[in-house]
């Protein structure tokens, strides 16, 4: 308790350093520092880059773990990282790159641009919309915070029971990872309940669901996941808090817990996340192989089905993570066919793009190359997938570097690539800029080499048994080579990604002037100006068909049809609470985790303070007059 | 949306003042999404009670535990609080701030009498060996029947801040959707509670 007043007087010390001094003007300075109007920002476009900012130092982050773990497989009996550590080093790498990489870069490209897809001015709650990405971001450092202070979580992404209790567990570690995780996944189920009632409300005049942008319609079905999925990992983390914090006995054997319990409701959570990570990047791909070969989507119809059908089915194959806790032939044999079903409509889509890029005016930018580079690496990860849905099959794979390959296959090629299209694809109307298509290039080469050089020979690594998750192999095991190739992989990987932030850095500093729409685009963004102005349209547009801004630029006079004459348009106001709440949640899990029930209270006792004065607030916005509308070009 | 504005201000109160505005529309709407992933949670918690009810280690039982007559007056009151908010929702659809948030004060005040019978319960409970900690069934217990009643003890404070705001500025098209989403999640907690009346009490009687 003492240590938190401690903290809060010295932040605003520094407060005060930076800016001069404590005196009236103390809080008037505070609320014009730039740092304030991020802080308080309820602009979807803002809080999408928030978004991406997070999610791409969790990327740095995760990234060191995993070279790090890489360095220390690289020669048999190495001794760089070794034990305890490399468990925390495996387990924070998991959990960083998929809750805090994965999701958020994919959640900022979809705030970014699906509002201004649909024709919208915002998002349907852009306070709650402020509010998720905040909890991300303390999540997030609370999660990564265990590394400081008392040790990260060592018992796996997945942390499983026993494991993960504290007979084995001592030590705070999976008590940052419980608590970091329920406050970030909050933030979460909020964008997915956000974005559902978006997409549902807010579309513009003539915006049918059979009219909406390809990522649109995946950010649509991800998010109804969202919403499906995360409570019962809100339910299991609970169980696995209570069990660590207040001794109760939902997973411990002796007081007639059920170990299997734990495994049925993260797995059930667990598989539609994948297809939460994934599903948004193939809506990316879809916008951008669409772009660049100058042709409609091929067969928009069956790849709405399909993307609707994997989501479906995301929820009907958890058990495919534990054919081998022996739950019976049935069982196994119903989730291994469910499990198999899922490659048909993930067949159809990859037909699709193929059949949208024959015949096409194919533009190989930088975007267009990781895009085709996808389908590559995604469907080696397909094929695995369906080897390892076999039972039989499945008890050799099990637990071995065949399903590290696996899913590294799947993920980054679906996220990382699909995330990496969309920003070379949307940076424009972002900043107003074009990174550079020459370390652009250079960027997709190194990281496409690299990564197939990392993840290819671990196929044979783990089918020459070497279990994942060990943190060294013997030598004269015929293991050496592909290890050593492997790690060589992820030192390209780094290298491309090195290239990326100098060419961030460069575009950043003088980049070259994008103009409104340089890719020659087909849906509503590349209409407006870039950047995109903070009221979006500055009329609502009228749309006519799929690709609408296509249709008017081709078949119409060039210019988005309007909807609505020019007047005053409605703006939410900036708020401050969304901060303050989630550092309140922030807060209390900090207490939680060191046992310190008065310091945990003290932040819920925030949180709902601050919800109290929410309700009580009139908000009633501000509006721009048409007037104030510069460079009205729509 | 301005033409709303207009209607609410030149015109009185719309018929349903709580869709009146986009807004309005957005929050029902969230809120019914939310509600879907409240049912989810609940759902998985379901399980686990499921899973676990018999991993008594030796402490009570079920059969031994409860009692119903208790058990029964509670739902009772839960279930007259659930008509005691559509009586305020028709208030606010006839424009009687008066009458919805008299019924609504009936509301939480029925909520919180179903509160106090639970703590009641929880104690008694405690007395005859059944804690959080006693087994896993003690642990799912009172992780599910605590899950619900944190919900209920919260729409208690959430619709008393609610009250306290249309007394200060009767209905409105802000404040309409307010109570209308709040009725709803009172409905919510209701339903929960049949479930755990069925799940827990009733099945637990007969096994």
């Amino acid at each position: 308790m003492a240590t938190l007043i401690i903290l809060i007087v010295f932040i605003m010390f520094l407060g005060a350093i930076f800016t001069g001094g404590y005196n009236k003007k103390y809080l008037q300075r505070m609320q014009d520092n730039w740092l304030w109007e991020w802080i308080t920002t309820v602009d979807h476009k803002r809080i999408g880059i928030l978004y991406m900012l997070g999610g791409g130092f969790f990327f740095a982050v995760g990234g060191l773990e995993a070279l790090l773990m890489r360095l220390q497989l690289m020669f048999p009996d190495n001794q760089l990282v070794v034990g305890d550590i490399y468990n925390q080093l495996l387990s924070m790498h998991g959990t960083t790159m998929i809750f805090l990489v994965s999701m958020p870069v994919l959640l900022g490209l979809m705030n970014f641009a699906v509002p201004l897809q649909i024709g919208a001015r915002d998002v349907a709650f852009p306070f709650v919309n402020s509010l998720g990405v905040w909890l991300f971001l303390f999540g997030g450092l609370l999660v990564n915070l265990s590394w400081l202070f008392g040790g990260a979580p060592d018992a796996g992404w997945t942390s499983y029971a026993t494991l993960s209790l504290n007979e084995f567990s001592p030590g705070p570690g999976v008590n940052y990872y419980v608590l970091g995780l329920q406050i970030a996944g909050l933030g979460t189920l909020m964008s997915g309940i956000n974005f559902l009632v978006t997409i549902i409300n807010m579309r513009a005049p003539g915006m049918t669901y059979l009219r909406m942008p390809l990522f649109t319609w995946t950010t649509f079905v991800t998010s109804a996941l969202i919403l499906f999925a995360f409570p019962p990992l809100t339910a299991g983390l609970f169980m696995l808090m209570f069990d660590r914090l207040f001794d109760t006995h939902f997973f411990t054997l002796a007081g007639g817990g059920n170990l299997t319990l734990w495994q049925h409701i993260f797995w059930i959570f667990g598989h539609p996340e994948v297809y939460i990570i994934v599903l948004p990047a193939f809506g990316i791909f879809s916008e951008v192989i669409s772009t660049f070969s100058k042709k409609r989507l091929f067969g928009y119809n069956s790849m709405v089905f399909a993307t609707v059908l994997i989501g479906f089915l995301a929820f009907m194959v958890w058990v495919h993570h534990m054919f081998t806790v022996g739950l019976g032939p049935i069982a196994n044999t119903v989730f291994a066919i469910a499990t198999m079903a899922i490659a048909v409509p993930t067949g159809i889509k990859v037909f699709n793009w193929l059949f949208t890029m024959w015949g096409g005016r194919i533009r190989f930018t930088t975007a267009m190359l990781f895009a085709s580079g996808f389908i590559v690496v995604f469907v080696m990860g397909g094929v695995t997938g369906v080897q390892l849905a076999v039972v039989p099959a499945d008890l050799q794979f099990h637990d071995t570097y065949f399903v590290v390959a696996h899913f590294h296959y799947v993920m980054i090629g679906g996220t990382i690539l699909g995330f990496f299209a969309g920003l070379y694809y949307w940076w424009p109307k972002m900043f107003g800029t074009l990174l550079n298509e020459k370390l652009g290039k250079a960027h997709f080469w190194l990281f496409f080499l690299g990564q197939h050089l990392t993840f290819f020979p671990q196929h044979f690594l783990g089918l020459m048994g070497m279990p994942r998750r060990v943190y060294t192999y013997m030598s004269g095991r015929n293991l050496e080579l592909l290890n050593l190739l492997s790690t060589i992989g992820a030192l390209l990987m780094t290298a491309g990604i090195l290239v990326f932030l100098y060419n961030l850095v460069q575009t950043l500093r003088m980049g070259k002037e994008a103009g409104p729409d340089p890719w020659n685009g087909r849906t509503l963004e590349w209409a407006l100006p870039s950047p995109a102005p903070h009221y979006n349209f500055a009329q609502t547009p009228r749309v006519r068909g799929l690709d609408p801004w296509w249709l008017d630029k081709y078949e119409g006079d060039g210019k988005l049809q309007a909807a609505e004459p020019l007047g005053p348009i409605h703006m939410p106001s900036p708020a401050y609470l969304p901060f303050v709440m989630s550092l309140g949640f922030f807060v209390s899990g900090f207490g939680f985790v060191f046992h310190s029930w008065r310091v945990g209270a003290l932040g819920l006792l925030v949180v709902f303070a601050c919800m109290y004065i929410r309700s009580f607030e009139e908000d009633p916005g501000y509006h721009i007059e048409p007037e104030e509308l510069k460079g009205v070009e729509s | 949306m301005k033409v709303e504005d207009q209607q609410a201000t030149v015109a009185g109160l719309p018929a349903e003042p709580e869709k009146a505005t986009l807004e309005g529309k957005n929050k029902i709407l969230g809120f019914w999404f939310f509600m879907a992933a409240e049912t989810t949670l609940f759902a998985t918690m379901f399980g686990m009670y499921l899973a676990l009810r018999g991993s008594t280690m030796g402490g009570p039982t079920p059969q031994e535990l409860f009692q119903l007559p208790l058990v029964a007056t509670s739902t009772l009151v839960l279930l007259t609080s659930s008509l005691t908010s559509v009586l305020g929702i028709m208030g606010m659809h006839e424009n009687d701030a008066n009458k919805m948030l008299k019924w609504f004060a009936i509301t939480i005040l029925l909520g919180a009498i179903f509160l106090g019978l639970e703590v009641y319960e929880f104690i008694e409970y405690a007395h005859e060996g059944h804690t959080i900690t006693s087994s896993a069934f003690g642990s799912s217990f009172y992780l599910l029947l605590g899950t619900h009643g944190s919900h209920v003890l919260f729409g208690v404070l959430w619709i008393l801040g609610l009250i306290i705001q249309g007394r200060q500025q009767g209905i409105t098209v802000h404040n309409a959707p307010k109570f209308y989403v709040a009725s709803l999640y009172w409905h919510f907690i209701d339903l929960v509670w049949i479930f755990i009346f069925t799940v827990v009490y009733l099945m637990g009687m007969i096994h």
